[in-house]
């Protein structure tokens, strides 16, 4: 075992691990932070997307050891600090963006990369961007149309009902 | 997984004596490692990741030529490599965001996953793969899929692009994994054409001379009409049988040299 | 202005604060004290004989517990099939015996034959490498024609064959088919595959066994979408276990479409090891695992023959299916090849004389069961193909083919044995012209060509059957389960609402539209109620959520038991009031006197029932709650029309959905923004089926398709935005809410139009390809066009 230190959400953790140990397991089983998911074993449905040093990984395709020293962003650190959503998180709701919602904490950590570097991206820029985050349940119109409108884009235009 | 060592050294000769140990291996960004330790098709005693070494990061461009850092992840080829934008473009479409944040060009290449794009563009470009050993020359690197002239321990520290006249990638993609089901990379320069193509071959990544000297001739689309690859040793899988990748690989070649311009 | 309250407003999601913030409960997040974890061996040959599995080196490896094999499980029951089919000869179906573990045999790659328990979920894989095993490979069936040649190896050695069932359907009508499809003036004919699908939710199955030795209670978490069936089946046929010692809690579940319906081994199992190790056992699957253990759906392949007089009605339909079982019978597998098929070949239209004949077959493959639609996509997939194909040949508007033919009159009794009782066929398709812009399609076909590219458009209709089902029918029909569903609605002292649901919602937004319903009812804020499922420890016994049954199903139950809560309401009104009950009137949450100004608040009303100081006690017993069970009288039956538009690109074969627009029928809507989401859902999974999902299997029995390297998932690039509608409403004439579900209508109603639109485009291309069977992927349809 080894023990490896990052600042997750803004906290200073630490824990042992195994040289094993993916990041997922360590945020899931050793933080208790199972807002991040794990839907497959080949780094493609993205479930399980967190932040490391301002990037997204998938969390299932990362050492926690790989990530000593590093800072780390999940889902549960995502909404304000009064604890209300934030805008991406908001926008889901209001559009209606998830609903089984296994998918959802990859979601937003995606689309919080991409307005990040894309503040307003097209559709096909968020579809695109998203090509690493599977959903089962939206066929991807209502995320794609709340990362258009957290964007602050009109989405009634493009995805008329 | 079964369990390893984890080490990350800073430096590349603390990385080459770490792997002077019994089982040990390289560990780049682990897009493609780690899923397969999932599965424990390996069974490595100790990993050495190579993220941590300073020295292996950097894109930088200097005198036609593009230098790529082996640790270097796709991303920042992505947004740095914009002397050769071909390449830059490729980068940018390797598999998804996350993905591209943690895989890096030597571990592409190193893999030579005869899918992976990387091996395209280093085999047309006829780029230099700089080890802590040696330099190999592209065409002497690929030796068929997931097999390269990589010795045990052997670690990847750069590639150097010559950056040609004129060049694009253009991939078809395999509709589950995305990686390529084929796709070629054409790049001009002053003395020739080269023309590399991955995804089709049985054999992995390998160099379409055919096209290249009607290419060299006359750089245009319509250079290739009536050429073909052999469908015989083409993949043929779930995804396409060895008809039609040999097919693509026309198409595909045509459309690189048209977006190449 | 659309309504921000009640019945027909869109109310944002409350279940989503939790899920976007890290906050839900999935099973995998439930870590109990005491923990200990299953590793399954599994079967990598399709097919084999065991003749030993030797654990004795594995149990001295780290951390083992104990190692289960099929021996450990030959006074328990086997996994049980929920629905017995009744062959065309009047005999049941041949229904082989399903061990949870192994025994004598393996019968697909991934069948298990041990089950580690360890302290570490690493040390039980560690382990179940240890074991070694002799298993002697025989030889596999796969294909399910070959499986039923004499001489095939037969997937279970005690029957007489891989013939599950020989289903004809009607049978009455046989005869009268064939002499009509003999006598007709065209016969069009279509040999299709329905691809093999696999669900994929995008939660993983996961099942947690818990067993409390002071009260002999077993506790089994799992991601299900109907605990209390899961309670049933495996209390009462796999392990012995009355329901009153028996808890089945599925919490946030992300997502099922049919396959989390299933009881399946790994439950029994982690119940089963938990009883006899006295410590909580936890099953995760990985994805890997998923693909070779998750029921699969659809995998038929049929031919189809549409006859038609001169003036082109159609005058009969004859089919013939072969249905794939996998190698055991999955939970309710055999009815959806037949109840749930056989009855749809009707369609949209009036055809008189319909026969379809199914032969359900076994193979060295992962059982296979519904998956979103279940039988009904495989149908219309049928039906609109073959419409299509007969207008192509015929030279006429398929549109208008479709229109002739439609059902105009209802109720409609259909040669298949259901009644529908509402529709308007022709008012969805008028709508799906105006969205689709059908009128606009020749200048974006000619603008499209401009570019080299080919355009087609594919229309079709669809109907389903849905909020399954009566129980006395289904019964007749070989369900061994009444089809129900339930609702306690408990009003609480003050006023605030629980209502404890046999539905449960994995996806759905129950949490949020079934409070709709009440709050419509009683004239009160929705955020006075909550709604309580997915356990049976505090729901009434209900049957899950399947088939496009939980607000036509479970809902009309909420309402009846809120009628019963209403009623006594009114009668606690009318004493405190002092007025008769006749005049007592409910409206905005205020009992009011008919004509009078006197009123009482639905607060103090509540109150009185649980604090009856000045109660009727003599009449009425105190208290505010009330349970129904809702039995349906048929089925509804949602309908619609879709349109697709697909670019090709004859360089490569690769299909583009350009655009993809859906008029739908639902009857009565709750809330329109999730069934907006439900369809878009829908159609994203249809359009999956179309161009991208195909499970396959080599002639050994390997899975190919084994994971999203190779079973292409549609990804947000694969999709466009939809246009869907749902203002064509015919509400349901025989619930009380007047609403026919909308859970499958897109997967059941969306592949057809794709595969239209693809031959269009290649017809226009002038490519004489008739037929692609899905998934039309690249490789596909170049290879049609180069045929």
């Amino acid at each position: 075992m080894t023990q490896v230190t990052m600042t997750v959400n803004g906290k200073a953790v630490s824990g042992e691990v195994e040289g094993r140990t993916l990041l997922s397991t360590f945020l899931r089983e050793h933080l208790g932070l199972t807002g991040t998911h794990v839907g497959c074993d080949t780094a493609q449905c993205g479930a399980c997307t967190v932040h490391v040093d301002g990037k997204a990984v998938k969390s299932c395709n990362m050492l926690a050891l790989e990530a000593d020293g590093a800072s780390v962003d999940t889902i549960e650190g995502q909404a304000n600090p009064d604890g209300s959503l934030n805008a991406i998180q908001a926008a889901f709701q209001e559009h209606h963006g998830l609903q089984c919602g296994f998918c959802t904490p990859g979601m937003v950590m995606a689309a919080a990369a991409l307005l990040k570097e894309n503040p307003k991206p097209t559709e096909a820029e968020i579809r695109h961007h998203l090509s690493g985050n599977l959903c089962r349940c939206t066929g991807y119109h209502n995320i794609v149309k709340a990362i258009m409108a957290a964007s602050g884009q009109d989405v009634a235009a493009v995805a008329a009902e | 997984m079964y369990n390893f060592e984890f080490v990350k050294p800073k430096t590349l000769e603390e990385a080459v004596a770490a792997l002077s140990a019994e089982e040990a291996q390289v560990l780049g960004g682990g897009q493609t490692l780690i899923p397969t330790l999932k599965q424990r098709l390996a069974a490595p005693a100790k990993l050495v990741s190579l993220s941590g070494i300073e020295a292996l990061q950097g894109v930088r461009a200097d005198g036609g030529v593009l230098t790529v850092g082996a640790g270097t992840t796709h991303a920042t080829v992505a947004a740095e490599a914009g002397a050769y934008p071909a390449l830059a473009a490729l980068a940018g479409n390797i598999a998804d965001p996350a993905v591209r944040n943690r895989g890096t060009l030597g571990g592409s290449i190193a893999n030579n996953d005869p899918a992976a794009d990387y091996p395209a563009a280093v085999l047309a470009s006829g780029a230099t793969v700089v080890t802590i050993a040696r330099e190999i020359a592209a065409d002497d690197f690929f030796q068929g899929m997931f097999t390269t002239a990589l010795n045990d321990g052997e670690i990847i520290t750069a590639v150097k692009f010559p950056i040609p006249e004129a060049a694009s990638y253009q991939k078809f993609e395999q509709p589950a994994s995305r990686f390529a089901l084929v796709g070629v990379f054409v790049a001009k320069y002053a003395d020739g054409v080269r023309v590399a193509v991955t995804g089709a071959s049985e054999d992995g990544v390998f160099r379409w001379s055919e096209a290249e000297a009607a290419l060299a001739a006359n750089f245009a689309p319509e250079a290739l009409e009536g050429l073909a690859v052999p469908a015989e040793g083409m993949i043929a899988d779930l995804h396409g049988s060895k008809a039609y990748r040999a097919h693509l690989v026309g198409v595909m070649t045509k459309r690189a040299v048209a977006a190449a311009g | 202005m659309p309504k921000d309250h009640g019945i027909g407003a869109s109310p944002k999601r409350r279940e989503d604060l939790r899920f976007l913030t890290g906050a839900g409960n999935y099973t995998d997040d439930i870590n109990l004290n005491g923990q200990a974890y299953v590793h399954f061996l599994r079967s990598d040959v399709a097919h084999g004989k065991i003749n030993k599995v030797d654990t004795s080196d594995a149990e001295k490896m780290p951390g083992v517990l104990r190692i289960f094999t099929g021996a450990d499980f030959e006074g328990v029951g086997g996994l049980p099939c929920g629905w017995q089919v009744t062959d065309r000869f009047g005999q049941p179906m041949q229904e082989p015996a399903h061990p949870v573990l192994a025994q004598g045999k393996v019968r697909h790659v991934g069948d298990p034959i041990a089950a580690v328990v360890a302290e570490t979920p690493e040390q039980a894989r560690d382990a179940a490498e240890a074991i070694v095993l002799d298993i002697e490979e025989l030889p596999a069936v796969v294909d399910m024609k070959a499986a039923l040649e004499d001489g095939a190896p037969k997937v279970h050695d005690d029957l007489t064959s891989n013939l599950c069932y020989d289903w004809g359907f009607v049978e009455e009508n046989r005869e009268a088919v064939d002499e009509a499809i003999k006598n007709a003036a065209h016969v069009t004919t279509l040999e299709l595959v329905n691809n093999r699908l696999v669900a994929n939710p995008m939660e993983p199955r996961v099942a947690i066994g818990d067993y409390n030795p002071a009260t002999d209670e077993s506790t089994l978490y799992t991601t299900s979408q109907n605990p209390h069936v899961i309670r049933l089946l495996m209390g009462a046929f796999v392990l012995g276990i009355p329901e009153h010692k028996l808890r089945v809690v599925a919490p946030d579940v992300g997502g099922g479409f049919g396959s989390k319906i299933f009881h399946y081994a790994e439950e029994a199992f982690c119940t089963f090891a938990a009883k006899q190790l006295k410590r909580p056992v936890k099953w995760t699957a990985t994805r890997s695992e998923a693909f070779m253990t998750d029921a699969h759906g659809r995998d038929h392949v049929t031919k189809i023959e549409l006859a038609l007089d001169a003036d082109h009605n159609f005058t009969a339909i004859r089919t013939e299916t072969h249905a794939n079982m996998g190698a055991y019978l999955s939970t309710f597998a055999p009815s959806v090849p037949t109840w749930l098929h056989g009855t749809l070949m009707a369609g949209n239209y009036r055809t008189p004389l319909i026969y379809v004949n199914v032969k359900a077959v076994f193979t060295n493959t992962v059982p296979v069961d519904a998956y979103r639609g279940a039988g009904r996509p495989e149908a219309t997939f049928q039906l609109e193909r073959v419409i299509d194909k007969a207008a192509r040949e015929l030279g006429v508007d398929p549109i208008e083919l479709r229109r002739k033919n439609f059902i105009t009159e209802f109720p409609y009794a259909t040669p298949v044995a259901v009644e529908y009782d509402t529709g308007n066929y022709h008012a969805t398709m008028d709508k799906l012209i105006e969205i689709a812009d059908i009128a606009g399609f020749p200048a974006r076909r000619a603008e499209s060509e401009k570019r080299g590219k080919l355009r087609g458009l594919g229309i079709n209709c669809y109907i389903e059957a849905c909020g399954i089902a009566p129980s006395n029918l289904v019964g007749q029909l070989g369900a061994r389960a009444g089809l129900y569903e339930s609702a306690t609605v408990r009003v609480n002292a003050t006023g605030g609402i629980v209502v404890m649901t046999g539905s449960h919602s994995h996806g759905q937004g129950h949490e949020t539209s079934f409070p709709q319903v009440i709050a419509e009812m009683i004239g009160i804020d929705e955020s006075m109620v909550e709604i309580v499922h997915g356990d049976t420890a505090n729901t009434p016994m209900g049957m899950g959520t399947y088939g496009s049954r939980s607000i036509a199903v479970g809902g009309s139950a909420m309402v009846r038991a809120t009628e019963k809560i209403i009623n006594k309401a009114k009668k606690i009104a009318a004493h405190l009031l002092e007025a008769s009950e006749a005049d007592i009137e409910l409206k905005d949450g205020q009992f009011s006197v008919a004509g009078t100004d006197k009123s009482v608040a639905w607060g103090d009303v509540c109150l009185a029932a649980y604090v009856p100081h000045n109660y009727p006690l003599e009449d009425i017993e105190p208290g505010l709650e009330e349970t129904a069970f809702y039995d349906p009288a048929n089925f509804t039956y949602p309908s619609g029309a879709y349109a697709c538009e697909v670019e090709v690109d004859p360089d490569t074969g690769k299909v583009t959905i350009e655009s993809f627009a859906a008029a739908d029928d639902f009857g009565n809507i709750i809330n329109p923004m999730i069934v907006d989401g439900q369809v878009h859902g829908g159609i994203g999974q249809g359009i999956g089926q179309a161009l991208l999902e195909n499970c396959v299997y080599d002639e050994n029995g390997q899975l190919l398709s084994a994971s999203y390297m190779d079973y292409a998932m549609p990804r947000a690039d694969d999709v466009p935005f939809y246009k869907v509608d749902h203002s064509c409403q015919t509400p349901c004439t025989h619930n009380p809410l007047g609403v026919k579900g909308c859970g499958e209508a897109g997967a059941i109603g969306s592949p057809p139009a794709v595969v239209n639109a693809v031959i269009d485009a290649l017809q226009s291309g002038g490519y004489k390809v008739d037929h692609i069977d899905m998934p039309v992927s690249p490789a596909r349809v170049w290879a049609a066009m180069h045929g």
